[in-house]
């Protein structure tokens, strides 16, 4: 069964052509969905015109929303692999092929890491790289995060708001079942994975620097959703671990 | 003069803070558990949890609501009790009628799309 190739794309006609050709270059073996999430301008002609299968909301729902419609789509299908790949040129489709090898390696949720050093230090530990950088105050909300996630799995997570992520087949169906709405849905979604019993993996891959245009960084906007995801995790507090689901 | 009781604060006794306190703390537990089954977004819960914390505080610290009445200089401390509630039962208000706006919008583009595909699908029965 050919993987599934889940693509959210919000104004992208610039850069989807050359994503969706480099894509089918390296991975010529997947099937690809564009979400075009109520984007105004030719994004979606310009996905079907690259062939690729695309849903196009009537509206914009954020890239939660945009996510799960790609996973009802692979659920509805029947896919038993899929993987979430971004529409500006970000992911490196090489790694894609490391991904997938995780989950049929038997994890359900596999993280593609910017900060994770390919060496493993130590006893089997992991040491957060550089290479990839990101500003100040998000990386100081991202640490509080990364260790929410921690407190409350067990596991350690480096890369909790990574979008280059591959998915099993049970994976898909509880994610097009519920999959969170607002923005940093990758925390959420990392959180709703644990408590429902899933295999999470991480593992590191090269992202290029984001080619155009500055990552969306107003600090009220981030500190608005930094309270919010804490309430989640407040209100995700549990005492037994979930046995993981078949 | 004083009509406060020894030790309490605007006029509770002993007993009723700590009843107050443990209603308080029956309400986050409350809100928390709902956003946790999902019946209510996190969003929504920010407001009643500020709220509840607030509860709490004056629940759990007797004399906090006289002292920063005297603080901002109103004379009867139940006042700000009513004022602060009346604010925080206007901004819910207002963010309620925000949302609904917001979902009726959408909800009328959902039925335009429908329409539309109903075309669709009358025009090209093959599936």
């Amino acid at each position: 069964m050919r993987p599934l190739a889940i693509i959210p794309a919000y104004n992208e006609e610039a850069a989807l052509p050359a994503v969706l050709a480099e894509l089918a270059l390296v991975v010529p073996g997947c099937d690809v969905v564009v979400v075009s999430d109520g984007s105004k301008d030719a994004t979606a002609a310009v996905a079907r015109a690259s062939g690729a299968v695309v849903l196009e909301l009537p509206y914009n729902l954020g890239i939660g929303g945009a996510l799960q419609t790609g996973f009802r789509y692979a659920a509805r299908h029947g896919y038993e692999r899929a993987f979430q790949f971004d529409a500006d040129g970000q992911h490196d489709p090489a790694e894609v092929a490391r991904l997938l090898t995780e989950i049929d390696r038997g994890a359900d949720l596999v993280i593609g890491s910017r900060f994770l050093k390919p060496e493993p230090i130590g006893a089997g530990g992991a040491a957060e790289g550089d290479g990839y950088r990101v500003g100040k105050a998000r990386g100081g909300a991202m640490g509080v995060m990364r260790f929410g996630v921690r407190m409350l799995s067990g596991q350690r997570i480096v890369d909790t708001s990574s979008g280059f992520r591959a998915f099993s087949p049970s994976m898909i169906r509880h994610f097009a079942d519920t999959y969170p709405a607002e923005y940093m849905d990758s925390v959420e979604a990392l959180l709703l994975a644990f408590k429902g019993g899933f295999r999470v993996v991480e593992t590191p891959v090269r992202m290029r620097e984001r080619a155009a245009g500055q990552p969306s960084n107003r600090s009220f906007k981030l500190a608005y959703h930094f309270v919010r995801l804490t309430v989640v995790m407040l209100s995700s507090a549990s005492l037994h671990r979930p046995a993981r689901p078949a | 003069m004083s009509a406060y009781p020894a030790g309490g604060g605007s006029g509770l006794s002993g007993k009723a803070h700590v009843l107050a306190a443990a209603m308080s703390i029956a309400s986050l537990v409350f809100i928390l558990r709902a956003v946790r089954r999902r019946q209510l977004r996190a969003k929504y819960s920010l407001l009643w949890l500020s709220i509840g914390a607030a509860f709490v505080v004056m629940a759990a610290v007797p004399g906090v609501l006289d002292w920063t009445a005297h603080r901002l200089g109103v004379d009867y401390p139940p006042a700000l009790l009513f004022i602060v509630g009346i604010i925080f039962l206007l901004l819910v208000a207002v963010h309620l009628s925000w949302e609904v706006s917001r979902l009726e919008e959408r909800t009328r583009v959902l039925a335009e799309e429908v329409a539309l595909l109903r075309s669709e699908m009358h025009r090209d029965p093959t599936p």
